[in-house]
């Protein structure tokens, strides 16, 4: 039996890295393109990890490099204690039925010619082969309720529901086979605000009921706030600051995470008209020529010439905060 | 005399599910310096509303009313005199730039050409203004770069070429369609921050979509709330956002995620958005609203001048009461 206090993914230092072609000729020389660079952290059962990041700073190719749908360059990632980097592909499908994963686009991640039925069954056939086809349906049907769909709607195809719609049969496929973890790659982004709602108190309600652990992936800081215990903020594929949720919000330590939450519009027209922001200059540098240094220097309103020279290490700061800045 | 002035403004498109009314009885005036707020979620008509005062609509498309620039109906031009308007005294910017700008041709083409159309530049002094205004935008090295084609320039650079383009003629209207819904927050931040600057220098007057409640509370004087096609609250932001009386806003205020407060559960609106083709009778929101009772579903509320506040309007059957008290209830910031 393992210990409850370990964590049940462990990933370190993980690297993705893409050979990209750099000039018009076919003999150009190949460039690397550094999507994630030395990410670490631990989940532990049942605890949400929200990780926020701007577009292109790799927290899609973190979600898709755990589940080794991309394979990572280098680092290590154990689940449940077990390495898995370079563990063959039956060891990877044997841990897939324990983590699961919610699309962004929620249409675009269901087959369009499978109904609803079979696409929440598929998890089920491939995991549990054996499993007699009533009980299958049984379970679908149990799920569909679980999510707030009705079992009438079993036989339709997805063109034929909302978006809100689609993201809870995304969520019914990933929880069919009760996983410890859920991989959650913006899972509201696409979706109305009312709709937005509803998605992240159900999501909340779920891993309530069934002990799950998230990993919630957004571009909004005021998204993540509502379900996450701890906050990775990513940039540029590296780890710019990692936090329980209170300090990050109350006492931000890395400039970054200053900026992106005062970039933020609060819907209070007082608050927001004499509020002081934080603006960045500029926009994301490319990751095929990353700045030297710290990465986040060429937009840091703090930045200092030692910001050029040194690649800050993430370090701890208090029992609350660890951050990767010379400044903090 | 307002500089814009809509008159019961409506949008029916004809489709194989028979005429959907898309936007029905709009109102609203404008001045100079003045910025409207219209907010709503997908399939709100808030886009339809600001395409059809431009000529914009697609062929299955009708408009009904009236779209009053400096008394002139913008609906009843034909295309050479709108074309004298649009792009001109009242310029638009588009959601996405990326498919909003033409990928064949270079910035400077699609810039010099605006200048030249409508203020008959020459083609040197027509890219010196363009590169002043890429300048005002805050593009870096905007001589250099004004000669690169959109897909050279990143997300939030083409936003501010857009910007850049709208303003060519010194606009008095600008309609800004969803301009930051395609960015990432740090460059929302710029590109509103930019967009407040403008105002205060040039004066312009802006109608922004959006359906963002807090692009809405930094930038907005007035606020119209949009669901199914209709008017559901109209008033100052300060009255909309401190004091809704109407069950929509008060659920799209509760359910959007914030900072400044705790992290108890969001209050969602059950149910989806509706079906344009299939509306009930009555009011748009009834299927969706905790408060509805057989007449919201079979009668259509008026918009009417609020009991609380008459410079509110609002279209509900319910009181204004019973809604500040559904607000109380969900813990909704008043």
């Amino acid at each position: 039996m393992r210990d409850a206090s370990q964590p049940i993914l462990s990933v370190r230092d993980l690297k993705v890295h893409f050979k990209v072609k750099s000039g018009a000729w076919p003999w150009s020389p190949a460039r690397t393109l550094k999507a994630v660079d030395g990410v670490s952290f631990d989940i532990h059962a049942g605890e949400t990890l929200g990780v926020v990041g701007e577009s292109g700073c790799g927290k899609s190719t973190l979600a898709r490099a755990v589940l080794n749908l991309i394979p990572a360059t280098a680092g290590s990632i154990a689940w449940m204690g077990q390495e898995m980097t370079g563990a063959s592909s039956q060891a990877w499908q044997t841990a897939r039925a324990d983590i699961q994963m919610i699309f962004q686009d929620p249409l675009a991640s269901l087959d369009p010619r499978m109904p609803i039925a079979q696409i929440i069954a598929e998890p089920l056939r491939t995991h549990r082969p054996g499993m007699p086809e009533a009980e299958v349906m049984q379970r679908v049907k149990a799920m569909m309720g679980r999510v707030g769909l009705m079992p009438q709607q079993i036989n339709r195809y997805p063109h034929e529901f909302s978006g809100g719609q689609c993201q809870r049969i995304g969520i019914a496929r990933a929880l069919i086979l009760e996983p410890k973890l859920i991989i959650c790659d913006e899972p509201v982004s696409a979706l109305d605000v009312s709709i937005q709602a509803q998605i992240i108190n159900l999501l909340k309600a779920l891993q309530k009921s069934m002990g799950l652990a998230l990993i919630f992936i957004a571009h909004d800081l005021a998204v993540v706030k509502h379900i996450s215990d701890r906050i990775l903020v990513m940039y540029l594929g590296h780890e710019m600051e990692v936090a329980k949720k209170k300090a990050l919000y109350a006492a931000p330590r890395h400039p970054y995470t200053q900026a992106l939450l005062s970039a933020i519009p609060i819907p209070d027209p007082a608050l927001e008209r004499k509020k002081v922001i934080q603006l960045l200059q500029g926009d994301l540098p490319s990751p095929m020529s990353p700045p030297s240094g710290c990465v986040f220097r060429t937009r840091c309103p703090r930045a200092i010439t030692r910001c050029a020279e040194e690649v800050p290490e993430l370090r701890r700061l208090d029992d609350q905060t660890e951050a990767a800045c010379l400044l903090a | 005399m307002s500089l814009i002035e809509v008159n019961n403004l409506g949008v029916q498109f004809k489709t194989q599910d028979g005429l959907v009314y898309a936007v029905n009885g709009i109102n609203f005036a404008l001045e100079r310096g003045q910025t409207l707020g219209i907010v709503g979620e997908s399939g709100s008509g808030k886009s339809q509303s600001v395409l059809a005062m431009m000529g914009l609509l697609a062929g299955n498309g009708k408009a009904t009313g009236q779209a009053l620039y400096k008394g002139q109906d913008l609906l009843a031009m034909k295309p050479a005199e709108l074309n004298k308007i649009r792009g001109n005294r009242v310029a638009m910017i588009f959601q996405d730039p990326m498919t909003s700008l033409n990928p064949y041709l270079t910035v400077e083409r699609q810039m010099t050409e605006v200048l030249q159309f409508h203020k008959g530049f020459d083609r040197k002094s027509a890219r010196a203004r363009s590169v002043q205004l890429l300048d005002a935008v805050k593009i870096p090295e905007a001589a250099r770069r004004i000669t690169m084609y959109p897909h050279e320039f990143s997300g939030g650079m083409r936003q501010r070429v857009m910007i850049a383009m709208a303003l060519l003629c010194e606009p008095e209207v600008l309609i800004a369609d969803e301009p930051t819904t395609a960015l990432d927050v740090t460059v929302q931040a710029q590109i509103i921050a930019l967009l407040r600057d403008l105002q205060r220098d040039f004066g312009t007057a802006i109608i922004m979509i959006t359906h963002d409640l807090g692009v809405v509370a930094g930038l907005c004087d007035e606020v119209m709330v949009l669901y199914g096609g209709r008017v559901m609250e109209q008033g100052s932001a300060d009255s909309i956002f401190y004091g809704a009386s109407h069950p929509y806003t008060v659920g799209l205020l509760g359910a959007i995620p914030r900072l400044d407060a705790g992290d108890e559960a969001l209050v969602a609106i059950p149910g989806s958005p509706p079906n344009m083709a299939r509306l009930p009778e009555g009011c748009p929101f009834s299927e969706r609203c905790t408060l509805a009772s057989a007449q919201c579903r079979d009668v259509m509320p008026a918009l009417l001048p609020a009991a609380h506040n008459p410079a509110v309007l609002r279209a509900c059957h319910k009181s204004v009461e019973a809604v500040s008290e559904l607000a109380a209830k969900g813990a909704i910031h008043a």
